[in-house]
Formats: C-alpha cells, structure tokens, sequence
C-alpha cells in the first residue's frame, strides 16, 4: 500500500526531519508554534521540539525576516515562514538587498543559509493583498532561488533540500494544495533512508508526443487535468513538464520535452508581463526555433489585481479549458 | 515633554461632550452599536451558509470603539482602518446593503465586489477602508493628516490599528514623522488582547501599555476601558482637541475584546484563550448592554424601545442580506476596470501604449 500523505504534512515531515537532523535548524513565523500554523502546517513541531527551535513571532516581517538573514550569516538555519507569500512586501528589503546581494557585495565571504516558505496562490477569495504570486520577481534576482512545488511528495523532498542549501532559497507552497494528498514514501521503504529532491531538477509528471504543458505550482494539477482532456475528447498526448524549482531552472528538461514535441505552452499562476513562462519562452525561441511547429503560448491568470469576488476570481486565473483550447489552437 | 493624558475617571458622563448629548443623541449612538452587531451576526449566519468566500473579520464586541471615537467627529476628520472594518464602515454611515452586496462579491457592494471583507471603502464619508496588510494603514492615516495639514483644513485622521499591528516598523516610522512634523494622526490601538492565537504579553515588548510607546517620539497618549460609550468618548475629545487645535498626534490604545474567532476560520479561539474569559467579558464588559443599562437607568430608553431598536436592526441585516442575493455579480469584463485612472476615463494617457497584457 503506498503511504499517502497530505501535502501540508509531507511539509511538516520535511521540517521534523530537518530538526532533528541539524541542531542549527529553526522554525520561525506568525502562530508557527502554539498555533500550529495558520493552516495547521507546523501541527505539533512545538510541542514536540519546545520554544527554542519552533518560535512564534510578533508580526515584524522586517524584524524577523532580517533577524533570520543576519542569523544564517553566523550559521543559524532558519526556516521562515510567511502566513502568505504575499506579506514579503513588508520584508522586501531584507530579502533582496540583504539575503540575495550580501554574497556578491562581500566577494564570496558571506552566505545565507536561509528558507522563506510559506503559501503563494490565488484562488481563495482573499482579495488582491492577500493573492500575490511573487515567483517570477523572487527569479528574477541573481543571488536566491526559488522553488514551487505541486505535490506532497514533491515540497517534501524539495523543502529538505532548500534547508540544506547554502543560499537563500523562496520556497513557494499553496493554501490549496495543502489538503491534497499524494504519495510519499516511508523513509524506511528509501533506499538512501529519506526524501531528498535536488533543486533545478523538472519533473515530466506525464509523457506525451504532441504538446508539452510546460508549468509550476499548482497550474501542473491544471495542466495534468488539461492533459487528461486532451487526451480523451481529442486523442492529443500532451507532455507535462513540472519545473519544480524556477531557479535554478532545468533547461534540459524543457529543450528534450519541445524537441520532441515541438509545440509548447507555459501555463502558471502568475501575471503574464515579465512571468516565468515569458523567460521559458525566449529561451525555447533562442534554443529551440528549428524544432517549433508553433509559436510558444502562455497562459496566465488575468491581468489585473486578484478580484474578491469568488466567481469572477474563478474566471480570472488558469483552468485546464483554457489551456485545451490554447492547445487547440496550435495542434 | 509626552504624556498620558489627565482625566478623573468618575466625570466621563459629565464631560461636556457627553453632557451635551440629547436623549435622540444618545438612542442612536445606541442604535449604531446594536446595527453593527446584527450586521455581523447575520453576515457569520450568510458565511456558513456558503454565500461568502475568504475571509470575515468580525467586529463584535468592539463596538463601542468605532461608535464612540467616530460619534466626535466633524466635516474634516478622516477616519482608516484594518481588515476588521465592518464596524467603522457602518458607523461612517455607510448602509447594510453596499456592506452585505460586498461580502457577497456582488456588483453593488461598496468596493464593486472587487474588496471583499477586508477591503471596504468609501471616501466620500471620509472612510479610506479597509486595508489587508497589517499596519499597512498607519502611513495611510498619516498621509490623510498631512493632507489636511498640507491644504490648511482643521481637521484630523482617526487611524485604527490592533495591538499586533503596533509591531510593524511601518507604524514606528509614521509615529516618528508624526511627532516631527506636528501632523493631526489620532492612531487608536484597538486592543482586544489578541492578534490572532497570540496575546499581547507574548507579542509586544513594552513598559505600562502599548500606547506609552508613543512617549519615545515625544507623543502624548491615552489608555482607557472600551466598553463604555461615555468613557470612549470623553477620552477621545482630548486627543481630537489635540489635533485641531494644535496640530499634534496621539496614540491613544483603548481595552476591548473580540467574542468570536480572529476570522471565521480560526477554530482556536477557545484554545488560546478560555470560554470563561469570553463569557465574562460578554457578561460584565458588552458594549451595547452597558449603554443599554445606562440609557434605561436614565429613563433615556425603555426595555421596549431597545427591542425594537434591535428587532429593526435585525430585519435591516436580513434585507440586506437579501438585497445582496438579488444583486448581480460584476460582468466578467469589469476584471478590467478600476486598475488605471486613465483608462478608466478613456483619457489620452490612457489609450496610449498597451496597459493589459494578456496573451
Ligand atoms: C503584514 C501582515 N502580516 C500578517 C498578516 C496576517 N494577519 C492578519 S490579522 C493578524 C493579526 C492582527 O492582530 P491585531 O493587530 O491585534 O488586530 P485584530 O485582528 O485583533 O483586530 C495577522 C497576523 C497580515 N494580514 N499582514
Ligand atoms: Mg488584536
């Protein structure tokens, strides 16, 4: 029987493991701690690992986001949370002049060890403040990386290896993938004895010939579902390529999947000016151009702040019929 | 030199602005409280009931704050808020109806169904939402001050913020330019002990109260019981004085409570906090009951008179509630509107370049 798991949980797995791993390894956020986490993600860390490794913060992104980039300088390795992606405004400064340049502005002599994660998606009817996806701005700054995963199995093993890492890595989770369950093996069923997933590593989540659906976070569920209409209503086999981690980016992946399908569409969250599909697709151009039948499409979610009401917020971000109809278009 | 401001806690009732308060005065002060409460118990009731999406903020509890403190406020007072915003929006006069539509997502609601909850607006009562990003508001509310300052207008900008929003540098550097440059922000600290699970013991570092803080930027501040209409009041005058008549911020942090949950969705609301705490402070601290008793030992009021003051506020919630399922959705195309002045108004900056990106 393979062991499912929900995906908040295969988080939580990946952040025990990691504390119990290196003593150097803190969980820092808003009600991370007595709370369990706003939505129940870090569910008894604190009880069982106490005050000084699982902390709540007052709410002082700045302060404590800060704090835990000075803090990885000297060794300590935290893991941030955001109760939403979209609070990294307040803490900007720290992350991008701070966290991603203090490598570079030192010649070398300095690194931060840290993660930021935390839920970055639209979709929950939380308005436009509360419904950034910031990912294609955290890639777009040399110096951290940034990391999207779709499945439970997926953030586990993603997660422990951006706690390992030595730069600072933008890890980006969804409140709606959260209760979704996926598989995730036992530690005691690995050979190596735990989940590690590299990062720059894509992941085709399904093989196809015709077309590939070229995606990250939560549009890779879009894309599998556009993939399975594709499939059967017009007998197309779509190739779905997960990035899993924005940057780094597997070029490969991308390149083998078009040259052998040669068409592509970029499918995400995010807002199409400046998007990672509008970086994937001049790299497909410049790489690729010889193997397109088509030019290179996107889909985005609609371009304008996250509308509040719960039937047009619907409209206004990707479903798996627009990009079947995308798909259309160019098949 | 910055200081709690003076006030002998036996005259609250007796202080000139309360004082001067006529029964019809005092019954729709009490009216206000008692709509503000049916429109959140009736949009809890509508949100289990799947009409809603997101988050609700519920404000009950608290009413005295928003009533009392706006009930002061003239032609040039601004007022912003959080995301709890419920309160201050129907006290700023707005109507049931827009409040409702908007919780709905519907065409009609105050922010065109665009806010939600957490975002209402309406400046033409003077009332500049509605803000998501905690403290988010408080450069806000300066701003507004420095307006008035800036266009020789007398007036002052009420800035409310909860007693977690105090730990955002934002809020510090606004009291800084505040006390600087002498700008008529009244920022009240609504304290209702918590910011979601965590008390304000383990959130805030502070000598006295929240609200001395203030005496670092060389700003006088206030600290008083919120449950009482009277005292709100008399407390409030002093710091709107402050900023009329001499151009000057305050903080003044006023004790309240939330009975319900931080947002509909917490369920460890009796977990961080005890179901006996709850209940005490709806036994001995209500709001609305207080002014009730003191209106019915004034012979302002009878027993009947609040029924149907309560019983009319009620069906207006539930006409409300109606109208907002009878209104339509936005059309599809209005995801467009509302994000560029210039397109909006088909200026010529906004027909020049391309301004939407969609593929
Ligand atoms: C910058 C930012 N961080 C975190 C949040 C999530 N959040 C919303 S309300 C809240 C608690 C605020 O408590 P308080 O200021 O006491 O106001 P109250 O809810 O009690 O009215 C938190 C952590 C947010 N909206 N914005
Ligand atoms: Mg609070």
């Amino acid at each position: 029987m393979p062991r499912l798991i929900e995906y908040r949980d295969a988080i939580k797995e990946a952040l025990d493991e990691e504390l119990a791993r290196d003593p150097m390894v803190v969980v820092m956020g808003e009600e991370v701690a007595r709370y369990n986490g706003a939505y129940k993600v870090t569910k008894g860390l604190w009880e069982k690992w106490g005050d000084k490794r699982v902390v709540d913060t007052p709410i002082s992104e700045a302060g404590f986001i800060g704090m835990g980039v000075g803090a990885s300088m000297l060794g300590v390795r935290p893991v941030m949370e955001l109760m939403f992606w979209s609070f990294y405004t307040v803490a900007w400064d720290q992350i991008v002049n701070n966290a991603a340049m203090v490598r570079y502005m030192s010649g070398g002599k300095i690194n931060c060890p840290i993660v930021i994660r935390g839920p970055a998606n639209g979709g929950t009817n939380v308005g436009a403040t509360h419904s950034h996806t910031p990912e294609n701005i955290m890639a777009s700054f040399p110096g951290m990386k940034c990391v999207c995963p779709a499945t439970a199995y997926d953030v586990k093993g993603l997660l422990k290896a951006s706690i390992r890492d030595n730069d600072p890595v933008m890890f980006m989770e969804s409140t709606m993938l959260y209760g979704i369950k996926g598989e995730v093996p036992d530690n005691s069923e690995l050979p190596e004895g735990e989940l590690v997933i590299p990062l720059g590593v894509a992941d085709v989540k399904r093989q196809g010939t015709d077309i590939s659906l070229i995606c990250h976070g939560r549009a890779v569920l879009t894309c599998l579902e556009a993939a399975r209409i594709l499939e059967e209503d017009h007998g197309i086999q779509a190739e779905v390529v997960d990035l899993r981690s924005i940057r780094p980016l597997d070029e490969d992946a991308i390149m083998d999947s078009v040259r052998k399908t040669h068409r592509a569409i970029y499918v995400e969250e995010g807002k199409p000016f400046c998007g990672v599909g509008a970086q994937v697709s001049s790299m497909i151009m410049q790489q690729c151009f010889d193997d397109l039948d088509a030019p290179v499409l996107r889909v985005n979610s609609l371009d304008a702040p996250a509308i509040y009401s719960p039937p047009l917020e619907k409209l206004q971000l990707p479903t798996a019929d627009l990009v079947v109809d995308k798909a259309l278009s160019i098949c | 030199m910055a200081k709690k401001t003076s006030s002998s806690p036996q005259s609250h009732r007796d202080d000139p602005v309360n004082s001067s308060l006529s029964a019809q005065d005092k019954i729709e002060l009490f009216r206000k409280m008692v709509r503000i409460r049916r429109f959140e118990q009736a949009s809890l009731t509508k949100y289990q009931g799947g009409k809603m999406g997101g988050f609700l903020h519920l404000y009950i509890g608290q009413e005295a704050v928003a009533v009392g403190t706006m009930s002061l406020l003239g032609e040039n007072d601004h007022v912003i808020t959080a995301y709890r915003d419920h309160g201050h929006a129907l006290a700023a006069g707005m109507t049931m109806d827009e409040c409702m539509a908007e919780l709905y997502g519907k065409a009609t609601g105050c922010s065109s169904g665009k806010g939600g909850s957490m975002h209402y607006f309406a400046p033409d009562k003077r009332y500049w939402g509605g803000h998501g990003i905690v403290a988010g508001q408080t450069p806000l509310g300066l701003g507004l001050a420095y307006a008035l300052k800036y266009r020789g207008q007398k007036g002052a900008a009420l800035c409310y913020l909860g007693d977690g929003a105090v730990n955002q540098g934002a809020f510090h550097e606004s009291l800084n330019l505040a006390g600087l440059w002498d700008l008529p922000v009244i920022y009240v600290i609504e304290n209702n002990g918590y910011s979601m699970g965590t008390s304000q013991q383990r959130s805030s570092a502070y000598s006295g109260c929240l609200a001395q803080r203030a005496e670092a930027y060389g700003i006088d501040w206030d600290h008083f019981n919120g449950s009482d209409l009277y005292e709100v009041r008399a407390h409030t005058a002093k710091a709107l004085k402050r900023a009329h008549e001499e151009s000057r911020p305050s903080i003044i942090e006023i004790a309240t409570y939330r009975y319900e949950g931080h947002s509909v969705a917490d369920a460890m609301k009796t977990v961080y906090r005890t179901k006996e705490e709850i209940e005490r402070y709806q036994r001995e601290h209500d709001p609305v009951n207080v002014w009730r008793q003191h209106l019915i030992t004034e012979n302002v009021l009878s027993e009947t008179d609040a029924k149907a003051i309560e019983k009319a506020a009620q069906q207006e919630a539930e006409s409300a509630a109606v109208f907002a399922d009878n209104s339509p959705y936005p059309e599809p195309s209005t995801i467009f509107d509302h994000v560029y002045w210039e397109v909006d108004n088909q200026t010529t900056a906004g027909q020049t370049g391309r301004h939407f990106f969609n593929d």
